[in-house]
C-alpha cells in the first residue's frame, strides 16, 4: 500500500504544473536549459518578460547591450568560445530586424544561437501595428528554425525545441517569435527537454564502408592533405582529429574557422588555406593526390576558382550536414556523421606513416612565403608599424593562450594568419558573413563566457566603428576585454583590392577618424595610442597586464597590404606573394 | 548528362506547420529558379503534408536543392522525379458565355473529344473543368479561345510517383 503511494506521489511530482504567465514561463524555460547570461534590450512587445527578468535577475544575468546587432554578436562570443548555446532578446519591429545580421552570421558560421522576440498582441498581427514586423518571414531564410508563439502554452514546447534544434547536429541560429498577449497569458506551466524532432535527424548514420573507403584511400596516398574546419571544434573532436593525422602523418591546413582546433605550433600543422591563407597547403592542393576535408565546406573563399581546383586529387569529404556533400567539389568518398565517432572509428583503419618527402614541401614552400611576405610583416625593417608585428606582439606575451576575437578586414587576416593558439576554440571571427563590427560585442559575450581567459579583441578602424557603442556594454558590466584597434585610417581591405584591381581610385575608403582614445576614455576605459614601434611591446605589456578593460589603438601603416592573396576567380595555385 | 535543363517533379512530405511554405520556397527565389508550378495538399499519411513542386534545372542543381530541402527541420523527405518516372495530373477550369453552347456548335464536340466536363450552366456563364496533362490542358486552352474565355485558370501539377515511396516505413522508424 505504502509503495503504490510512493509511485503515484512521484508520478504526480513529474507531471506537476503551475500556474504563472508565458513572460515567467520564458525566464524558467531559459533556467531549465542552462542559460545564465543572455544579452538584450527591452522594448514594448518584449516588456512582460523583461519584467519577469527583473525577478529573477539573481539567478540570470541580463545584459544590456547598446544595440540589438550587439547582443547577437555577443551571444555568438559567447557560443565561439564555450560550445554552449548563446541566447539574445530584442522587442519586436526595429529590436527583431536589428538582429538580422547576426543571426545570418550565425547561420553560414554554424553558430548555436536562441534568439527571444517580442512581437505585437496576436490580434494585431498584420494590422501594420506599432513596431510590427514579419520577424519570422524576414528571419526565415537565415534561421535554422523560427516560429511565432501566438499562446503562452506553446512556449515550453517552443524554446525547448529552439535549443534542441540549435545546438544538435549542424550547430545554428533559431528565432522564437513571442506575441504580446502570449506572454501575459498564464498557463499551467511543465517543461519537458526536447528529445527529438520527427522530422529532423540532426547526425546522419555513417556508413562504415565509406570509412572503409576512406581509409583505403588514405592509406594508399603518397601526398595526402587535410584542410579541417569548424566541424571539428563544433563536434568536439579535436583530439580525435590529431590522432589521425598524427598516425596518418598528413599535413594538415585550416580554413578561418577550424583554426585553433591543434595548437598553431604543431608540425603537422601546415596553415591557413584560401584567399589569404598560406602559401604551401595552397598551392600544394593542386598537387596532392588525395584531399581529405574534414568539417569543411568548401567555401569559395577557400576554393578559388572550382574548374581549378585540387582536380589531380581524389576526394574524402567528411561532414555532419549531407547537403554539403557535393554542393561544391565533387567528392570521391564522402563519410557523413558526426566528425568525432567518425574520426575515432577511421583511427584504427589506418596505416602509420610520415610522409617525409612530401612534408618537405610543405617547408620549402614556407620559406619562400617567410622570404617574401611574413619576414616584412612580422620583422619589418621599414618605418610604419605593419599589424603582423602587433600580432607578433600579442603572441609573445601571452604565449598563445588568449582568444583573439578578430572583425573582418585586412587585420582579421593578419590575426587568422599570424595569432598564435594552444588551446581550441580561441579564434572567434566573422568567417563566412563577414560581418564589420562582430568583434567588439563578441569579445564581451566571449570574455563573459570564458571569464579566466584573456581576450584579445582585434579591429580595424572601420568595422571598430560600426558596433563602437558596445563600449557602454563593457562600461556598464565590466567587462575586462582587451581592444586592439589596428588604425590605417583606410577601410584596407576594399583599398587594397581598389589599389591592385581598381587602379588606385580609393573610392569612399579614406577614413578620418575621431580620438579614439578619448573615446575609450569617455567610458572609463583605460586607454593608449601607439604611432612606434619603440612603444609597442610596452604599451601591449601594459594593456595585458591591466585588470579592467583596455584600449590600444596602434596607427599601422596606411597602404599596407595583406599577402599572398588568390585573386578573385584565380586557381589556388595562382595564389600572389606581392 | 547532369548539366541539360530538364523539368523535375519535386515531392516532399513535410510537417504541416506555417511558414514552412515560405522556408521552401525561398530555397529556389535564392537560387534565381523559377517555380513552374507549386501544389500542396495533405499526404497519405495522417498530419503529413506534402509538397509538389515543377522546376526546369539541371540535375546537379536539382541534387543540390534537394539536399537544401531535407536540411530543413520540418521537412521530412524530399524527392524529385523526372516525367517518365511519375503519373501526374493537372487541373483547370474555364468560364464561358452561354449563349456560345447554342451559338457555337463545336464547342460541345471540343468539350467531348477533351475529356471535359460542364460544371454547371446557368444563364449567363458555364464552366468546364479539365484535368489531364500540361499539353492536354494547354491545347483545350487554345480550341476554346477562339470563342472568347471569360476567364481562365489551372492548378499546380500533382503527381504520384510508379514506384513505392517508402515514407510510411520511414515515419515509423522515425517515430520508434
Amino acid at each position: 500500500m505504502k509503495e503504490t503511494q510512493t509511485v503515484q506521489n512521484n508520478t504526480k511530482n513529474t507531471e506537476a504544473t503551475e500556474r504563472i504567465s508565458g513572460s515567467e514561463a520564458i525566464i524558467k524555460c531559459l533556467l531549465a536549459e542552462g542559460v545564465d547570461i543572455l544579452y538584450g534590450y527591452p522594448g514594448g512587445a518584449i516588456m512582460p518578460v523583461y519584467d519577469e527578468l527583473y525577478k529573477y535577475q539573481d539567478k540570470i544575468h541580463h545584459v544590456l547591450t547598446r544595440h540589438e546587432q550587439g547582443a547577437t554578436h555577443s551571444a555568438q562570443g559567447y557560443a565561439r568560445i564555450s560550445g554552449k548555446v548563446g541566447v539574445c532578446m530584442a522587442t519586436s519591429g526595429p529590436g527583431a530586424t536589428n538582429l538580422i545580421t547576426g543571426i545570418a552570421d550565425a547561420q553560414i558560421d554554424s553558430t548555436p544561437m536562441v534568439c527571444i522576440t517580442g512581437q505585437v498582441g496576436s490580434h494585431l498581427l498584420g494590422s501594420d501595428a506599432f513596431q510590427e514586423t514579419d520577424i519570422v518571414g524576414i528571419s526565415t531564410p537565415v534561421t535554422k528554425w523560427n516560429c511565432q508563439v501566438t499562446k503562452a502554452s506553446q512556449i515550453p514546447e517552443a524554446i525547448a525545441k529552439a535549443f534542441y534544434i540549435a545546438r544538435s547536429g549542424r550547430p545554428g541560429p533559431v528565432l522564437i517569435d513571442v506575441t504580446k498577449d502570449a506572454q501575459f497569458e498564464e498557463f499551467d506551466f511543465k517543461y519537458k527537454k526536447c528529445k527529438g524532432v520527427r522530422s529532423y535527424k540532426p547526425v546522419p548514420d555513417t556508413d562504415k564502408n565509406t570509412l572503409k573507403a576512406a581509409a583505403e584511400l588514405i592509406n594508399n596516398a603518397k601526398k595526402p592533405l587535410v584542410v579541417w574546419g569548424q566541424g571539428v571544434i563544433l563536434g568536439k573532436a579535436e583530439q580525435e582529429f590529431k590522432a589521425v593525422i598524427e598516425k596518418a602523418g598528413i599535413p594538415s591546413a585550416w580554413t578561418i574557422l577550424g583554426a585553433s582546433a591543434i595548437p598553431t605550433s604543431h608540425p603537422l600543422n601546415v596553415g591557413m588555406v584560401g584567399m589569404h591563407g598560406n602559401y604551401a597547403p595552397n598551392v600544394l592542393t593542386n598537387e596532392c593526390d588525395l584531399l581529405i576535408a574534414i568539417g569543411m565546406r568548401f567555401d569559395d573563399r577557400v576554393t578559388g576558382n572550382l574548374e581549378t581546383y585540387a582536380k589531380q586529387a581524389k576526394i574524402i569529404h567528411f561532414d555532419i550536414d549531407p547537403a554539403e556533400i557535393d554542393k561544391n567539389v565533387k567528392t570521391d568518398v564522402a563519410v557523413l556523421g558526426d566528425a568525432k565517432a567518425s574520426l575515432e572509428a577511421l583511427l584504427p583503419l589506418l596505416n602509420a606513416n610520415s610522409h617525409i618527402e612530401w612534408h618537405q614541401k610543405f617547408k620549402d614552400l614556407y620559406n619562400i612565403e617567410f622570404e617574401k611576405v611574413i619576414k616584412n610583416d612580422l620583422h619589418p625593417t621599414k618605418e610604419g608599424l605593419t599589424m603582423g608585428e602587433v600580432l607578433k606582439e600579442i603572441n609573445i606575451q601571452t604565449k598563445g593562450d588568449a582568444a583573439i576575437v578578430s572583425d573582418v578586414g585586412q587585420h582579421q587576416m593578419i590575426a587568422c594568419r599570424y595569432a598564435e593558439f594552444n588551446k581550441s576554440k580561441s579564434n572567434i571571427t566573422s568567417g563566412g558573413l563577414g560581418t564589420m563590427g562582430f568583434a567588439l560585442p563578441a569579445a564581451i559575450g566571449a570574455k563573459m563566457a570564458a571569464p579566466d581567459r584573456e581576450v584579445i579583441m582585434i579591429a580595424g578602424d572601420g568595422g571598430y566603428q560600426m558596433t563602437i557603442q558596445e563600449l557602454g556594454t563593457i562600461f556598464q558590466q565590466k567587462v575586462p576585454v582587451k581592444i586592439v584597434v589596428l588604425n590605417n585610417e583606410f577601410l584596407g581591405m576594399v583599398r587594397q583590392w581598389q589599389q591592385l584591381f581598381f587602379d588606385k581610385r580609393y573610392a569612399s575608403t579614406e577614413m578620418t577618424n575621431p580620438d579614439f582614445v578619448a573615446i575609450a576614455k569617455g567610458y572609463s576605459i583605460e586607454a593608449k595610442k601607439v604611432t612606434e614601434r619603440k612603444d609597442l611591446k610596452a604599451a601591449v605589456k601594459e594593456m595585458i597586464d591591466c585588470e579592467g578593460p583596455y584600449f590600444l589603438e596602434v596607427r599601422v601603416e596606411k597602404e599596407g597590404n595583406v599577402f599572398p592573396m588568390i585573386p578573385t576567380g584565380a586557381s589556388v595555385s595562382d595564389i600572389r606573394l606581392d | 548528362m547532369e548539366n541539360e535543363i530538364k523539368q523535375f517533379t519535386v515531392s516532399i512530405y513535410t510537417e504541416n506547420n506555417i511558414g514552412l511554405l515560405n522556408r521552401i520556397s525561398a530555397i529556389f527565389q535564392r537560387r534565381h529558379i523559377n517555380i513552374e508550378s507549386l501544389n500542396t495538399s495533405p499526404s497519405e499519411i495522417e498530419g503529413v503534408s506534402r509538397f509538389t513542386i515543377v522546376v526546369n534545372i539541371t540535375e546537379s542543381q536539382m541534387k543540390k536543392i534537394q539536399g537544401q530541402i531535407e536540411k530543413q527541420v520540418e521537412v521530412i523527405k524530399a524527392y524529385y522525379h523526372t516525367e517518365e518516372e511519375i503519373i501526374y495530373q493537372q487541373s483547370c477550369i474555364f468560364k464561358m458565355k452561354s449563349n456560345l453552347l447554342f451559338d457555337e456548335r463545336q464547342i460541345q464536340n471540343i468539350i467531348k473529344e477533351s475529356n471535359a466536363r460542364i460544371v454547371t450552366v446557368n444563364r449567363d456563364f458555364f464552366v468546364i473543368e479539365k484535368s489531364g496533362r500540361k499539353e492536354e490542358i494547354d491545347l483545350l486552352h487554345r480550341e476554346l479561345s477562339v470563342f472568347g474565355i471569360m476567364q481562365f485558370t489551372r492548378s499546380g501539377r500533382i503527381a504520384v510517383t510508379k514506384d513505392e515511396m517508402k515514407i510510411s516505413t520511414m515515419l515509423l522508424a522515425l517515430e520508434h
